[in-house]
């Protein structure tokens, strides 16, 4: 089935988005990117420091996957667009997931200043992905300045507490005209399913696998819940009702 | 003259650019970007851009992160 997903005009036949984080080691990072399928994967930017052993730069590129960097860490519109500067000058890429983040204790998105940054950085040439509460009127607001994607959070970043309002995920998901990334809080497989289920377009996560205790096997669960959710969307589900109906004839 | 790189002081002969202070931490010029006092300087301006006394230089590259 043809069914790719289209994000700032390029195609991907993947709709699971990869994070570096949290990964013991490269190699362990490399196995599982490859088992999940992933052809989008994040990386943050920091200090280049001379005796960092290898970079996931490598893996990327050995693997064929997009680099899409982040600028997490950074609390300010201002720290969000130079990080982002600094991204496109390093890795040559204007694809950028915007991370602004309002306190170190919850991580979640400060939206004032992700607005700020988005509309500069939209005007600045970027493909931006804003990372954002699930929050159905500031993601429309940030579709309307332009951003490629919005990616609401299911729960606090490497909580692993799934989807704690999947209502507002549909809402955002009903008026959206750009992909909805479902982003954080992804714990286990049927999370992921849930968020595509419910009608996102793909599924960012990075913790779940990576600080699994098998990340290899939990990349493939994962590969196969979002492949799950994605076909369960497109063929409809069955409505919810109060009382059995059977589904052998009744009569003898 | 004295500047920060990544946040440690350096001591560089003065009308040094800003490929010698990148060199200061490695040899490799890809996946690497630098600002200085909070400004991107393109790749291409590295050679031609000197520091001055106390210049903040940033060099950034990625790490596993998202």
């Amino acid at each position: 089935m043809d069914d790719d997903l289209t994000i700032g005009g390029e195609k991907f036949s993947s709709r699971l988005i990869m994070g570096t984080g949290g990964a013991p080691s490269l190699e362990i990072l490399e196995q599982a990117l490859a088992v999940s399928g992933t052809e989008l994967t994040t990386v943050a930017m920091r200090r280049l420091d001379p005796s960092a052993p290898g970079s996931v730069l490598d893996v990327l590129r050995r693997r064929g996957i997009k680099v899409l960097p982040n600028t997490a860490g950074c609390f300010t519109a201002g720290e969000a667009v130079l990080t982002a500067r600094l991204a496109r000058e390093a890795l040559e890429t204007d694809w950028v997931k915007l991370e602004v983040i309002s306190d170190e204790r919850t991580l979640l998105p400060d939206p004032i200043e992700t607005f700020d940054a988005a509309e500069r950085l939209v005007a600045d040439g970027f493909v931006v992905l804003p990372y954002i509460g699930d929050d159905p009127a500031l993601a429309r607001r940030l579709e309307q300045a332009g951003c490629a994607a919005v990616m609401p959070l299911g729960a606090p970043i490497g909580s692993g507490l799934g989807i704690r309002n999947p209502h507002n995920i549909e809402l955002i998901v009903e008026s959206a005209k750009v992909p909805v990334i479902l982003d954080a809080g992804i714990g286990t497989a049927s999370d992921a399913t849930l968020a595509m289920e419910l009608g996102c377009d793909a599924v960012l996560l990075a913790t779940a696998v990576t600080r699994a205790q098998r990340p290899d096997l939990m990349a493939q669960a994962m590969r196969s819940a979002v492949v799950a959710g994605r076909q369960a969307r497109l063929a409809g589900r069955i409505p919810r009702r109060r009382y059995a109906e059977a589904s052998s004839p009744m009569n003898p | 003259m004295k500047v920060t790189i990544n946040g440690t002081a350096h001591e560089l002969p003065s009308g040094a650019t800003v490929t010698q202070a990148v060199q200061r931490l490695t040899g490799t010029r890809s996946g690497v970007a630098v600002a200085v006092n909070d400004e991107v300087v393109s790749r291409s301006s590295w050679d031609s851009t000197a520091l001055v006394e106390a210049d903040r230089v940033e060099v950034l590259t990625a790490v596993q992160g998202g």
